[in-house]
């Protein structure tokens, strides 16, 4: 066997050209040196063709020219026999792997014995087309976030957790899988519209909100509406519009906000289980409420208004701390005063009148008019409005 | 070993009409299968004539003889947009509604609409009409909390009444949008914010100037209080204080350019004038 392509010998074809195309690949020096020169006689043996075709040109029964010889015919040449190839040892690659001693020389014999034909290739391809068939369409992989369902001939027949899945192949059953756990967000509204919604007592709230949802089940997602997620985007849009419709501006503004969201998350989930969707909503998360953009400026100055009558009452409280600071300061002072003139009242009330006097006749200007009955003509100064620029002589004392 | 002639050329006349009688096989089961969805149901009819429907999976029929219709078994959205409505008390609204629908007779749905997009078309009055006879009769603020009552479940019931000529039933109703027009009810719902929020604006800045002076008078009357209990003790002494104390703050300011006439009698001088005979 040359390079594993066994070549037919059940063919009519001479066994020399067997032999021949063995040896062809082998190189000239594993023939027998002595006879390089020479046609090869045939050695006999178990090479021998069974015809006598392979024996030498020189002596041809059929030779009719005397005296000369035919030139030799490299093709009715008896190359050497495979007994003279380098001898493979008998334990070759297959024995080291394990298989029996002669394992090697079992399969080139198997190998001969089953040729490999046109026909049989196509049988080869057919056969490797059946199981990437049965491969492909048959395994399937189902990630760890994702449902597969599971339909024979097009009608439901399961669902399927994450992991490796096996099912019918191709025409008979089909998987498909989805994403189930992941969190989806749908925004209301789409694109950055106003959305006024109507209260109950007929203001307008300008209300963008986000849904928060994924599947429970892909077999009703899937099967049920038509368009689920539309069908998830409406509900949206109507259950929001009837929570909001129940309560008055001022809640629907501000205070009333977690309430809201969590009304209208259990109407949403209730409405979609009722339609069988199979989706589970996480929640509602309202992004803004507003008033209109017209009305804003108004709203606004409600909570400056608010601000002002904050900083009023603050400001009130802080004068009214400072008043009574205050009269609790004199009223303390005082009765430490009137505690010493109990003591010693008319020596108290004279020392404060002279030390009051000093204070006060020290910073003024003065006229002592000593003697009685005296009457002098005092100019009288312009009655000062104001500080003035420069002291006025005192007057003098007479 | 017969080998399966790849090649029609080598093909014995046998093989070839065996192959040929095997395609036209394939052609027939072709033709007569049918995979349904689970979303659909097949309704298969002979002439025009239903005969039989099938859910999912395979459905068969002869193959020139009867044909099969598919008809979505899925929850089907019958949406109504703007619908303009005017409420018993004159004021105007438009209207997004939709409303689910399965069909639940398809032998019906074909005949009178034919396919799902026809359907479709020809609930959108019905639901119209149902919609503003239930709602016209209401006031604004009814038609705004139209769920709250049983408006929505009659305008569904009276729906499916109707709906079920198509051979559909009517799963629920649902107002989806309420709005006022663009326009003259807008702007009009928009100036009413407008000085409902400067009324309350006005509200807070005048409840919080009276609580700060409440506040300032309170604190003023603690006041007062205090110093009646601590002056009341001796008015007398008391008047003789303040006056000192007011002495003070009038003429002992620095740069206060006050002229003081000092007579004989005045007390201060009392000992200015030397001691007294006797004393």
């Amino acid at each position: 066997m040359v390079f594993g392509y066994p070549i037919p010998a059940s063919r009519e074809c001479p066994k020399e050209a067997l032999s021949f195309a063995a040896g062809a690949l082998i190189t000239p020096a594993m023939n027998d040196p002595g006879t390089l020169d020479g046609p090869v006689e045939p050695e006999g043996g178990s090479s021998d063709a069974p015809g006598s075709e392979g024996v030498a040109e020189k002596a041809h029964p059929g030779n009719s020219l005397p005296g000369k010889t035919l030139p030799e015919s490299p093709w009715l040449h008896h190359r050497a026999p495979h007994t003279n190839r380098p001898h493979r040892p008998a334990s070759g690659w297959l024995h080291r792997l394990g298989f029996g001693a002669d394992a090697g020389a079992k399969l080139r014999r198997f190998a001969r014995q089953r040729p490999i034909t046109s026909r049989s290739m196509v049988s080869l391809l057919a056969g490797g087309a059946l199981v990437l068939w049965l491969a492909g369409t048959s395994l399937h992989r189902i990630g760890a976030q994702e449902q597969g369902l599971v339909t024979r001939f097009g009608a439901y027949q399961r669902t399927l957790g994450p992991g490796m899945a096996v099912t019918l192949p191709w025409p008979v059953e089909q998987l498909t899988s989805e994403d189930v756990t992941t969190i989806r967000h749908t925004t209301l509204p789409e694109g950055d519209g106003e959305n006024l919604i109507l209260t109950r007592d007929g203001g307008l709230v300008n209300c963008i909100f986000d849904v928060r949802w994924n599947l429970s089940s892909l077999a009703r997602y899937r099967f049920s509406l038509a368009d689920p997620e539309r069908t998830v985007r409406d509900s949206a849009e109507s259950v929001m519009r009837q929570t909001l419709a129940e309560h008055r501006l001022g809640e629907g503004l501000g205070s009333g906000r977690a309430e809201i969201e969590e009304t209208a998350r259990d109407r949403l989930q209730a409405l979609l289980d009722r339609y069988h969707a199979g989706v589970a909503i996480a929640g509602i998360d309202i992004r803004r409420t507003d008033p209109p953009a017209k009305a804003i400026d108004a709203f606004r100055d409600v909570s400056a208004a608010r601000q002002d009558a904050d900083t009023d009452v603050t400001q009130a409280r802080a004068w009214a701390a400072q008043m009574i600071a205050h009269a609790d300061g004199e009223a303390a002072a005082f009765d430490k005063v009137y505690e010493q003139y109990r003591l010693a009242p008319e020596v108290t009330r004279r020392r404060m009148y002279y030390e009051t006097m000093e204070r006060v006749l020290s910073q003024t200007d003065k006229v002592i008019i000593g003697t009685p009955g005296v009457a002098p003509v005092l100019p009288l100064p312009a009655l000062p409005l104001g500080p003035k620029p420069a002291e006025p002589p005192a007057g003098g004392a007479h | 070993m017969a080998r399966l002639p790849l090649l029609a050329s080598t093909a014995t006349p046998v093989q070839r009409l065996a192959m040929l009688m095997l395609v036209v096989a394939a052609g027939l089961a072709g033709a007569s299968l049918v995979i349904v969805p689970e979303t659909e149901t097949a309704l298969v009819l002979r002439f025009g004539e239903p005969v039989r429907q099938s859910a999912a999976g395979i459905a068969w029929r002869l193959p020139f003889v009867e044909q099969v219709v598919r008809v979505d078994k899925r929850l089907i959205d019958v949406d109504l947009d703007r619908v303009q409505l005017t409420t018993a008390d004159q004021q105007r609204l438009e209207l997004d509604a939709d409303a689910r629908v399965r069909i639940s007779d398809p032998v019906r749905m074909i005949q009178t609409a034919g396919t799902p997009d026809r359907l479709v078309e020809q609930l959108q009055p019905i639901l119209d009409s149902v919609l503003r006879q239930e709602l016209g009769q209401r006031g604004l603020a009814g038609v705004i909390a139209a769920e709250r009552g049983p408006a929505m479940a009659r305008v569904r019931a009276s729906f499916d009444r109707e709906a079920r000529d198509y051979g559909v039933s009517v799963i629920d109703v649902r107002l989806k949008r309420v709005d006022l027009p663009e326009g003259a009810p807008l702007d009009a719902a928009l100036a009413r914010m407008v000085s409902a929020g400067q009324q309350e604006a006005a509200a807070i800045r005048a409840e919080g100037q009276k609580d700060a002076q409440i506040i300032r008078a309170d604190a003023e009357g603690r006041a007062a209080r205090t110093y009646a209990q601590s002056f009341g003790k001796d008015p007398q002494f008391y008047d003789f204080y303040r006056a000192m104390q007011s002495y003070d703050t009038t003429f002992a300011q620095k740069g206060s350019k006050t002229g003081i006439v000092l007579g004989p009698e005045n007390a201060w001088l009392r000992q200015f004038r030397g001691p007294e005979p006797g004393k």
